[in-house]
C-alpha cells in the first residue's frame, strides 16, 4: 500500500506528516527550520521515519516544500551566473536583459547579456529572421565561458519557434547538462517579467539539483525508496524531474499549502482559511479547493515576474503576540516573543504579556500554569481576547466574496486563541491535527500545468480555441504527473486585446487532476 | 466645495515644488511620474512600468531632460508631441527599440521645415507620460510640462487641441523594424481612423509625433502642470509609505480627489466591442460603505460609476481604482475577482466640462445616456 509523506519548511519549523493510502495522519513531527534547510529536513525525515506505526517500506510518495530557492535569491549565495540571451532586436532594444535588478543580485547573476535579431509579432509573423551569422558569432563568445542559459524571445508564449530553434543549437554545441531555460516554458506575455524568471531559473538549476539529491540521499540513508515531488507557488505539485528543470516554481510555495491543508483537513471547497503561526496570522479563501491568487504580481529578492502568489490578508497577531495596555488602549502585536514563548510569557513564569497568557485566562487554551497569571490580566483578559477576535474578523469580512456567512477553518499552531464564535462565519472548523496543516498541504496537493496563448478568434472560432487551449492544459497535467481521468480544468480566463483586429484574445487555462497513484 | 469650472485647483500650480521654474527630471522622478501617471491613467493607458524603464534607461544613456513650463516655450517656437499607439498587451511584450523617437522627430521636422523647441506628453495618463520622457532624454530637448489630455483617453482625437481646431498631423508614426509613415488628414478623427489601421499592420505597437503647435497655442490648448502633478503624486504616495502614512488620505489630498467608494471585487464582465476592452465591474461595500453596492463601466479606462441609479462619477472625471492596502492603482487588464480597492474620483481638466469639452470627451461619447455630473472641485495640496 502506498503511504505518502509530507515535508514543510516553515519559517520557525519543519513539519513531517505521513498519510495512509485513505490520506488518514500515521505520524507528524516538528523539527527546527535550519540556516541550510537541509539539515532540518533531514532531521524531521530520521524523526519522523523512527516513530512508531511507520513503515517506510510503505511510504512510496515523498512531498517536499522547500524553501531552497527562495533561500538562494534572498541570500543572493549559490546561483550560477547566467548568459541571458534575448531574440527580439531591433524590437526591445531600448531596455536590455536584467536592466531593474537590485545591482549586488544583478551582479552575482549576469554574465552576458545579448540582444540578436529574431522573435514574433502578437500575431505570430516574424519580427525577423533569426540570423546565422549571429548565432555562429553568440557560439563562438559562450564557448569556454558559459555556465547557465537563459533564452527569451518576444512573443514566444503565442510562437516558440525561435527559442526552441536556439535551445537545440545551443545545446548540440554544449551539451544537454548545461542549465539551459527558454522562457516560454516559464511565463506568459510580459517580456522583462517572463526573461527575469527565466534568467532566474537558469541561475538556481545546479542548486536546486544538489538540494534534491540531498533529500533523495537522505531518503536513501533511511532505506526510503519514494517517489519525489516539490511543492510549487500555486499550490499543486510537481515531479522532482519537471522541478529540477524549472525550480522557480518552488518559490513561494508555504501559504498556499496552509490554505490546502485547511481544506483538506475540514473537507471543505469554499472556505476561508485561517493560519495562525506564532507571529503572524494568514487568512485565506480556497474557491473549488484551489487558493484564491492575487492580482499583484510577485517580487521575488527585488525582482519582476510574472507569479502570483494566493491573496492573503496577513496580520501581526499569532501565539506568541505582546498585549499591552497604555492610555491610548489595549494593542496587540505586531512584535511577538516568537520562539521564546515558552520561557518568557507569564503562563511559562516570565514577565511579557503575551496572546497566550490572554488565551489561558480567558479559558480558551490550557497552557502552561494559569495560577501565573496576576488578578490584572484577569481583568482585561475579556477585552484583550474580544479584541483578538474582532482582529481575526476583520480579516474574515476583508476576504469574504458576499454578506452571507462562510465556513471558517482554523488552523496552526496559535488558532487556540480563536473563538468558535466569529461573526461572519457560518460556522468555525477546527480539525484534527490542525498543527502541521501545512505538511498535510504538501502531501495532498494535486498536480497542476496551465497554458497561457493568445488565439485570434478570426481564425479559430471561439468554441474551437477553448478546446485547443484546454486540450493543452490537460496535456501539460498528464505530462506532470496527474491521472489522467482526474484531470479537471480548474481555471480559465479569456482577455481580449485591445486595438487588435481578428479579435485577438488570451486565454490562460489550468488543469488540475489527482496524483497517478498506481 | 462647489464645483466651478474655472477654479480647478489641481491644474493651477505654477511652481514646482523646489520654488524654481526648471526641474531636473532624476531616474527617481521617472518611478514617481510613473506612479502618478498610472493614477490619471484611469485603469487605461497602459501599465507605466516599460516606459519607466525606457525613460530609466535613456536617462542613463543621455542625460536627464529639462522640464518646462510651458509659459517657457517663446510664442513661435514649435512644441511636438510623442505618444505611443497601441494595445498595452503588445508593448508589454515587445518593447520599442528606443531610436524611432528620432526618427519620427526628424521626419516631422523636415516636413514642417522647423525645428521643436520642446517635446510634450500627448497623453499624461498611463505608459504615455513616461515614454516622451525617454523622447525627450534621446533628443536632447527639454519637456514641457503639460499634455493634451490630463488623464487617459482611447482615440487620438480626444484631445483638447481638437476643441480649438488644432490639427494632430501632420503626423508621424515609425516602428522597431524601421518603417515609419507620414500622415496628413482632413479631421483628428480620420487620423484616429488611419493611424490605428496602421498600427495593426506595424505590428501592433508604434510610435508616433503629432500635434505640433507653437508656444502660443499651448498655453491655451494644453493640459498645464499635469507633469509636476504625476510627479507630486509619486512623492507623495512614497513618503506616505515611507512613514507608513495613510496613502489613501495622502492620494487625495494631492490630487483634489474625492473618496468615492471602498469594497471588493463581486464579479467582472469584460468583452471585446468595436475594438476596445469593455466591461463592467462590479463592487460590494466595506467597513463605511457595507450594503452598498457599485458598479463601474470601463472602455479600456474607467468611465462611469454608479450606485444604484445615481451617479457617483462620469467621464471626463477620472476614476481611478487602487488596492486597498498599497493604493497602487489597478488598470482594468488587472481587476481581479476578490480584490478590495478603493475607488477614487478626480475632477478633470476644466475645459472638458465645457459644453464642446463635453460633446467631445463625455458620456455620450462613448455611448451613454447618462448625462454628465461633474465631481466637485477641491483644493489640492
Amino acid at each position: 500500500m502506498a503511504h505518502r509523506l509530507g515535508i514543510d519548511v516553515g519559517g520557525t519549523h519543519t513539519d513531517a506528516v505521513i498519510l495512509d493510502e485513505e490520506n488518514r495522519l500515521i505520524a507528524k513531527t516538528k523539527a527546527r527550520t535550519t540556516a541550510d534547510v537541509s539539515s532540518g529536513i533531514e532531521e524531521a525525515l530520521t524523526h519522523i521515519l523512527a516513530m512508531p506505526h511507520v513503515d517506510a517500506a510503505k511510504v512510496r510518495y515523498a512531498m517536499l516544500g522547500t524553501t531552497h530557492c527562495t533561500n538562494a535569491i534572498a541570500e543572493r549565495k549559490s546561483l550560477a551566473p547566467v548568459s541571458a540571451i534575448r531574440l527580439g532586436a531591433p524590437a526591445t532594444l531600448s531596455i536590455p536583459p536584467l536592466y531593474s535588478w537590485p545591482q549586488d543580485l544583478q551582479k552575482k547573476v549576469l554574465r552576458h547579456s545579448f540582444i540578436l535579431d529574431g522573435g514574433h509579432e502578437f500575431d505570430g509573423r516574424e519580427i525577423t529572421t533569426i540570423k546565422a551569422e549571429q548565432i555562429d558569432q553568440l557560439v563562438r563568445d559562450l564557448t569556454g565561458n558559459v555556465e547557465a542559459i537563459a533564452i527569451t524571445s518576444v512573443f514566444s508564449p503565442v510562437n516558440a519557434e525561435h527559442e526552441e530553434r536556439l535551445r537545440e543549437r545551443l545545446v548540440s554545441e554544449f551539451g544537454s547538462e548545461i542549465p539551459l531555460t527558454v522562457s516560454h516554458e516559464i511565463g506568459s506575455i510580459g517580456l522583462l517579467e517572463r526573461e527575469n524568471a527565466t534568467v532566474l531559473n537558469s541561475a538556481l538549476i545546479r542548486t536546486a539539483l544538489l538540494a534534491f539529491n540531498g533529500f533523495r540521499d537522505a531518503m536513501r540513508r533511511q532505506q526510503l525508496d519514494a517517489q519525489l515531488f516539490l511543492s510549487q507557488n500555486d499550490g499543486t505539485l510537481m515531479s522532482v524531474e519537471y522541478a529540477q528543470r524549472y525550480p522557480i516554481l518552488t518559490i513561494a510555495s508555504g501559504p498556499s499549502n496552509s490554505l490546502r491543508g485547511g481544506a483538506f483537513l475540514s473537507g471543505l471547497k469554499n472556505a476561508i482559511v485561517v493560519d495562525v503561526g506564532g507571529t503572524t496570522t494568514d487568512v485565506g479563501v480556497l474557491v473549488a479547493g484551489f487558493p484564491r491568487e492575487s492580482a499583484l504580481a510577485v517580487d521575488i529578492g527585488g525582482v519582476r515576474t510574472s507569479f502570483r502568489m494566493p491573496d492573503l490578508i496577513s496580520i501581526g497577531l499569532g501565539g506568541g503576540s505582546i498585549v499591552r495596555q497604555s492610555e491610548e488602549g489595549m494593542t496587540i502585536g505586531p512584535d511577538s516573543l516568537g520562539y521564546r514563548l515558552t520561557s518568557e510569557a507569564i503562563v511559562f513564569g516570565g514577565s511579557t504579556l503575551t496572546t497566550t497568557d490572554i488565551a489561558v485566562s480567558a479559558g480558551r487554551a490550557q497552557i502552561g500554569d494559569s495560577n501565573l497569571l496576576p488578578a490584572e490580566v484577569h481583568t482585561i483578559s475579556h477585552d484583550a481576547d474580544a479584541l483578538i477576535q474582532q482582529m481575526v474578523e476583520r480579516c474574515i469580512d476583508g476576504m469574504k466574496l458576499s454578506a452571507d456567512p462562510v465556513p471558517v477553518v482554523l488552523v496552526g499552531g496559535g488558532s487556540v486563541l480563536v473563538s468558535d464564535q466569529l461573526a461572519g462565519a457560518s460556522e468555525v472548523y477546527r480539525p484534527e491535527h490542525f498543527d502541521v496543516a501545512n505538511a498535510i498541504g504538501v502531501a495532498i496537493a494535486p498536480i497542476s500545468a496551465q497554458i497561457d496563448r493568445v488565439f485570434s478568434y478570426e481564425r479559430f472560432s471561439r468554441e474551437a480555441a477553448l478546446e485547443e487551449a484546454k486540450g493543452q492544459a490537460i496535456e501539460k497535467a498528464w505530462q506532470a504527473g496527474a491521472l489522467k481521468d482526474s484531470i479537471e480544468i480548474v481555471e480559465l480566463e479569456e482577455l481580449a486585446m485591445a486595438y487588435m483586429p481578428g479579435q485577438a484574445t488570451r486565454i490562460k487555462v489550468k488543469a488540475a487532476g489527482v496524483l497517478l497513484t498506481s | 466645495m462647489e464645483a466651478h469650472p474655472c477654479c480647478n485647483a489641481l491644474f493651477t500650480h505654477t511652481q514646482f515644488q523646489d520654488g524654481a521654474l526648471r526641474h531636473t527630471i532624476t531616474v527617481q522622478d521617472v518611478e514617481d511620474i510613473a506612479f502618478g501617471g498610472a493614477v490619471l491613467g484611469t485603469g487605461g493607458g497602459g501599465d507605466p512600468y516599460v516606459g519607466k524603464l525606457m525613460a530609466q534607461r535613456a536617462i542613463e544613456l543621455h542625460g536627464s531632460p529639462q522640464m518646462i513650463s510651458v509659459e517657457d516655450v517663446p510664442d513661435d517656437e514649435y512644441i511636438m508631441c510623442a505618444a505611443g499607439i497601441g494595445a498595452p498587451t503588445v508593448l508589454i511584450e515587445k518593447i520599442l527599440r528606443g531610436d524611432e523617437a528620432e526618427t519620427v522627430f526628424r521626419a516631422l521636422e523636415a516636413q514642417l521645415g522647423r525645428k521643436a523647441y520642446a517635446v510634450m506628453a500627448a497623453e499624461a495618463g498611463g505608459v504615455n507620460g513616461t515614454i516622451p520622457i525617454a523622447v525627450a532624454a534621446t533628443l536632447k530637448l527639454p519637456l514641457v510640462d503639460a499634455d493634451l489630455i490630463g488623464r487617459a483617453f482611447p482615440e487620438i482625437q480626444l484631445a483638447i487641441p481638437t476643441l480649438h481646431g488644432i490639427a494632430a498631423t501632420p503626423m508621424v508614426v515609425a516602428d522597431e523594424k524601421g518603417n515609419h509613415a507620414v500622415l496628413s488628414t482632413i479631421s483628428n478623427h480620420w487620423t484616429e481612423l488611419i493611424a490605428r489601421s496602421m498600427t495593426a499592420a506595424m505590428g501592433g505597437q508604434i510610435l508616433s509625433a503629432l500635434y505640433t503647435m507653437t508656444g502660443r497655442q499651448a498655453k491655451y490648448a494644453t493640459v498645464p502642470r499635469t507633469q509636476s502633478l504625476c510627479l507630486r503624486i509619486g512623492q507623495t504616495l512614497r513618503e506616505a509609505r515611507h512613514g507608513k502614512g495613510n496613502t489613501l488620505h495622502a492620494l487625495l489630498a494631492v490630487t483634489g480627489g474625492t473618496h468615492l467608494f471602498r469594497g471588493k471585487i463581486l464579479d467582472l464582465d469584460r468583452k471585446t466591442e468595436k475594438g476596445h476592452v469593455r466591461g463592467v465591474v462590479t463592487i460590494q461595500g466595506l467597513d463605511e460603505f457595507r450594503g452598498e453596492t457599485v458598479a463601474i463601466d470601463f472602455q479600456n479606462e474607467n468611465l462611469i460609476a454608479r450606485s444604484g441609479e445615481r451617479v457617483l462619477a462620469a467621464v471626463p472625471d477620472l476614476i481611478t481604482i487602487l488596492d486597498q492596502d498599497t493604493s497602487y492603482p489597478i488598470t482594468t487588464e488587472g481587476l481581479k475577482y476578490g480584490l478590495r480597492v478603493n475607488v477614487i474620483g478626480i475632477p478633470c481638466y476644466e475645459q472638458w466640462r465645457t459644453p464642446e469639452g463635453l460633446a467631445l470627451g463625455g458620456p455620450q461619447h462613448f455611448g451613454y445616456d447618462t448625462p454628465y455630473q461633474p465631481l466637485a472641485v477641491k483644493g489640492a495640496q
